[in-house]
């Protein structure tokens, strides 16, 4: 052996590129990146395209809600009370006299961070134990996945609220429960596709190559399980936007005066009599929402999912 | 093996006619067309042997006989299939799905994908049965097992009552073999039959399939990539490249002197029990992409004996021998060599 | 291949090859011995199952082969005879079960941890599936850069010049790096694996299947490539394949593996002029050949469930040439006249061969097709 360590690799020697033409210079078909191939699947489907455009104007109008609203969130005008929609107050006014369309816009502030703070914490868990159990399998493996099962044997809402009658009632805590209720839902996605991606050829050449594992974590899962938990993450923002209602519903969630749409939707509930309007419009906003979330989230897959068997 | 004269199974007439069969696949890039053109017949009783490299549009011509094509992604724009004196392009979906797995059957590549785990074979076999024949549960079940018996599954008796995971891969092949003759369908189109099998167990199915055919008197197409393979068992082979017909020959006549260059350049490349050491013969470059296809005749960027008159315009398939015909301008002025 | 000298950039190895591996594996006699020594090698995959007895199956069983340095060793045989397996415990890609594994002086099947991860420069795999044995979002340069990435801690953009290199070795242009694998054909994937396999400069590539997905035409260009890379950098195969004649052009010797055993090995030319196991008499008569003047031989069922292996030899229940003895005892290996072992009883019993091929002795069993 006379091979020196790097030296010839570097200099081919006498190595004519012209002998195969299988590497012939047009030949590959024209360059698409791949992501680029997902982003127009995912506008070539219109329902998911209207999705994203409303939640993206959802988004904005809510978080520019200091500025458009109309008036403040807690402005209180008791001459105007329980009224129906007006010149003054488009969406009328509630039981208090505080104007409904800016409550809306800033209860959907809040109950659209709520809900992206639960997926937050709930992906921070379920992501990386997830990666850790569907990679390394074994005893760990066995113990997380039954851990799982414990959890989401109690419907998620019972958990949610029997957290926060432990640790007291407040958005924020109500949040944080409801994202380790989640983590178990983000863990088996993860643990599921993670597992089917370890079985691929390419990681058993990563192996080969002697990739750490922690490495091929990184490098060759993550991006592979990538389009899973894009997916599982807008089902589960739906989902979360609508346990932030019942939690706020029950009065465990948001704290008078703030306004969220389960608050407002529980509010209303008290002056169904007088004004049943008021629990209209937080309703068509948490149903289009969630609407949208789950939109997304079936074009993402079927975006992926095309992607997924080409490859 | 016995191999049916050519003429016999011209005399009897045809079975099948496709003619000038053009496919377009809806792709990234719009409508794309696939099958450009094919034409050839499959007589009554004789096995067609289609050939060609992925990309070559052999399977897309075999699922459009029986329109299993996804109508959302493909197109027919022009041609006909002629299935005794019918058009099956044009025939109505209700009176197809009478043709097919009754006059028409098909056998896949994975045999595991093509039957239901969840039901027994022999239920599998009673029910294509029973569907286009009627009769009683009892005799279709009895008809299964005799098909099982026929494919040549030891004890088929008790194994009509196995679940498809009972099988192993063989036998899954022989299994759906039998469900596509249960109906004594006139033709059997088989699409790569034997390829995701071991050589041991191909075997046993080309001699299975030859041997139904001179039992049962079926026509047989048998689309493959392997052209020793096809050779071996089929009467005539009709090669396919780039989606096109570039040949068609008796397949002995097509083995010992090809009269296209990309079947000489297939013959060649074919692995032989050859010394070792030597450079392998190769087609160079590689089948082009549908949307890019070159100028004049499709396989003339990679052959080996182009001259002018190849880029000038598309060559035509033409009759060069008696029962043989190339798509090459140049098949009289070329000696090539059939298979070492 | 010495493991040492990463960092200190093109220290040149000894021509002996001593790694001065600071973990301590033993240091590698390549002056005498085969590059690759494997011996009564045993895989035995277990199945836990809920309620019933756990599934054990012996995917290889009691194998051992060498092969020396510079020659292509091609392993033959049917899905389920254990030769994919063989391949990967080489590698250590499986856990052995007993027997030992050494490859170019590292004793494999002691290797763990960094130590195992040092060693695998030298040697490497080209996997079946080009579709699948890349990354199908990363980048061809990303996916080739990988070994060098992580033997020689070079960064992505350090290592590119480097895959420029290797992309063109194997045939392609490296303008095409920057590409996603699913813009390639099966060949050139194929070649892309290549490149990655062969950027350490291993000594050892175990080729599994490595052109068995590809078309006829794009087969034999790769099979040209590896022959290239072989002569320019004196590589060692295990080249491992269902496909006799590919097997035949290019190794130097053969092994015929059945239900998890070598039943045949020798000289290729030796093996398919002259198969002294009935099983590769077989396998030779399944290869088509419309000029056949014989019948070929087909073969009676399927391979026996590896987890119930018939006692006795493997091959019994589907041999045409059974005897008792074959349901009682495993054949021993014996030589072959012309070269190689074979482990048939017939060497030694009934016709008592004593080392002759197989040729024209008529089986007592008919399995003969016209």
């Amino acid at each position: 052996m006379t091979r020196s360590e790097s030296v010839d690799i570097g200099k081919p020697v006498a190595v004519p590129v012209k002998e195969d033409g299988d590497g012939d210079g047009g030949d590959v078909a024209a360059h698409v990146s791949r992501t680029r191939a997902v982003v127009r699947r995912f506008r070539a489907n219109r329902s998911a395209v209207v999705g994203c455009a409303l939640l993206l104007l959802i988004i904005i109008v809510t978080a520019a809600a200091p500025l458009i609203a109309p008036y403040g969130p807690t402005q209180v005008d008791i001459s105007d009370r329980l009224s129906g929609p007006t010149a003054e107050h488009w969406l009328g006014t509630d039981s208090l006299g505080r104007d409904t369309l800016t409550r809306l816009m800033y209860g959907g502030r809040v109950s659209l961070a709520a809900a992206g703070l639960a997926v937050l914490i709930a992906t921070a868990i379920g992501l990386p134990l997830g990666l850790i159990s569907g990679y390394f399998g074994g005893v760990v493996d066995w113990f997380l996945d039954r851990a799982a099962d414990v959890l989401m044997s109690f419907p998620a809402i019972v958990l949610t609220i029997a957290i926060i009658a432990a640790v007291g009632p407040g958005l924020t805590t109500a949040m944080v429960s409801l994202g380790i209720v989640y983590a178990p839902r983000m863990f088996r996605v993860v643990r599921g596709s993670t597992i089917e991606v370890r079985r691929e050829v390419y990681i058993e050449a990563s192996t080969s190559i002697g990739t750490p594992s922690l490495m091929i974590l990184r490098k060759r899962v993550m991006p592979n399980i990538l389009p899973a938990t894009l997916v599982q993450l807008s089902f589960l923002l739906a989902s979360a936007l609508l346990a932030e209602v019942t939690v706020s519903l029950l009065g465990l969630g948001a704290l008078p005066p703030t306004a969220s749409w389960g608050s407002m939707l529980g509010q209303a509930f008290q002056e169904m009599r007088s004004q049943p309007w008021l629990a209209v419009y937080p309703g068509i906003a948490i149903a289009i929402a969630t609407l949208c979330f789950n939109l997304v989230g079936d074009g993402l897959r079927d975006a992926f999912g095309r992607e997924t068997r080409k490859a | 093996m016995t191999r049916k004269k050519e003429k016999d199974a011209r005399d009897d007439g045809e079975l099948l006619r496709i003619e000038d069969l053009h496919v377009d696949f809806l792709t990234d890039r719009g409508w794309t067309n696939v099958v450009a053109g094919v034409s050839f017949d499959v007589g009554p009783g004789e096995i067609v042997g289609l050939v060609g490299e992925s990309g070559s549009g052999k399977s897309v011509t075999s699922l459009s006989v029986l329109r299993l094509l996804p109508n959302a992604y493909s197109r027919t724009p022009s041609g006909h299939i002629w299935y005794q004196g019918r058009d099956l392009i044009k025939m109505p979906e209700r009176e197809l799905r009478d043709v097919r797995g009754n006059e028409i059957s098909m056998i896949f590549q994975e045999p595991m994908t093509s039957l239901n785990p969840a039901f027994t074979i022999g239920d599998q076999i009673a029910e294509v049965y029973r569907r286009h024949k009627g009769g009683s549960r009892r005799a279709a079940f009895a008809r299964a097992a005799e098909m099982l018996d026929l494919v040549g599954i030891p004890d088929a008796g008790s194994r009509v009552k196995d679940y498809p995971h009972e099988f192993s891969g063989g036998m899954r092949q022989r299994a759906m073999i039998a469900m596509a003759l249960a109906c004594e369908p006139k033709l059997l189109i088989a699409d790569e039959p034997a390829t995701a099998l071991d050589v041991t167990v191909q075997a046993q199915i080309v001699a299975l399939l030859s041997r139904l055919r001179d039992e049962t008197g079926c026509g047989i197409l048998f689309i493959t990539h392997d052209l020793g393979l096809v050779v071996e068992l089929a009467d005539r082979v009709v090669v396919m490249y780039a989606g096109e017909v570039v040949e068609t020959a008796a397949a002995l006549d097509l083995y010992n002197a090809p009269k296209h260059p990309y079947t000489a350049g297939l013959l060649s490349a074919m692995p032989h029990l050859g010394v070792r050491g030597k450079e392998l013969p190769t087609i160079p470059g590689r089948t082009p992409e549908p949307w890019r296809m070159p100028e004049g005749c499709r396989f003339g960027p990679r052959c080996g004996h182009t001259s002018e008159e190849c880029v000038v315009a598309a060559p035509a398939l033409r009759i060069v021998e008696a029962g043989r015909s190339s798509r090459c301008c140049r098949t009289e002025q070329l000696n090539l060599a059939g298979s070492p | 291949m010495s493991v040492k000298g990463v960092e200190g950039s093109g220290a040149k190895a000894p021509s002996s090859g001593a790694p001065a591996e600071a973990s301590g594996a033993p240091v590698p006699d390549s002056t005498t011995g085969p590059l690759v020594d494997v011996r009564d090698v045993s895989v035995v995959f277990r199945k836990k199952r809920t309620l019933a007895a756990a599934r054990q199956v012996r995917a290889v069983n009691d194998v051992t082969f060498h092969i020396a340095e510079g020659e292509t060793f091609g392993l033959v045989g049917e899905s389920g005879s254990g030769k994919s397996t063989t391949g990967r415990a080489l590698l250590k890609l499986v856990p052995t079960e007993s027997g030992s594994i050494k490859v170019a002086g590292h004793d494999v099947t002691n290797l763990r941890g960094g130590s195992l991860r040092r060693a695998r420069r030298s040697m490497q795999m080209v996997f079946q599936d080009p579709y699948s044995s890349l990354d199908p979002s990363s980048t061809v340069a990303a996916s080739i850069a990988e070994p060098l990435v992580v033997h020689e801690r070079l960064s992505a953009k350090e290592a590119r010049s480097r895959v420029n290199d290797l992309i063109e070795m194997v045939g392609l242009r490296a303008s095409y790096a920057e590409r996603y694998p699913y813009e390639f054909s099966g060949g050139q994937r194929q070649r892309l694996a290549i490149a990655r396999a062969i950027a350490l400069n291993p000594r050892f590539i175990v080729c599994d299947e490595a052109v068995s997905a590809l078309d006829v035409s794009t087969q034999n260009q790769v099979i040209n490539l590896l022959e290239r890379l072989r002569a320019e950098f004196r590589l060692t195969y295990l080249f491992i394949a269902h496909d006799l004649a590919i097997v035949r052009h290019i190794s130097h010797r053969v092994g015929v593996m059945y239900l998890g055993r070598i039943v045949e090995t020798g000289p290729a030319e030796r093996v398919y002029t002259a198969p002294a196991h009935p099983y590769t008499q077989a396998l030779l008569s399944a290869i088509p050949d419309p000029r056949r003047r014989s019948g070929r031989i087909v073969l009676e069922g399927d391979l026996p469930d590896p987890a119930r292996p018939p006692v006795g030899c493997p091959f019994q229940t589907r041999c045409g040439f059974v005897m008792d003895i074959c349901k009682q005892r495993v054949p021993e290996h014996t030589a072959v006249e012309g070269g190689g072992e074979v482990a048939c009883h017939l060497q030694t019993t009934g016709p008592t061969l004593a080392g002759s091929p197989l040729n024209d002795l008529v089986p007592t069993r008919a399995t003969s097709t016209p």
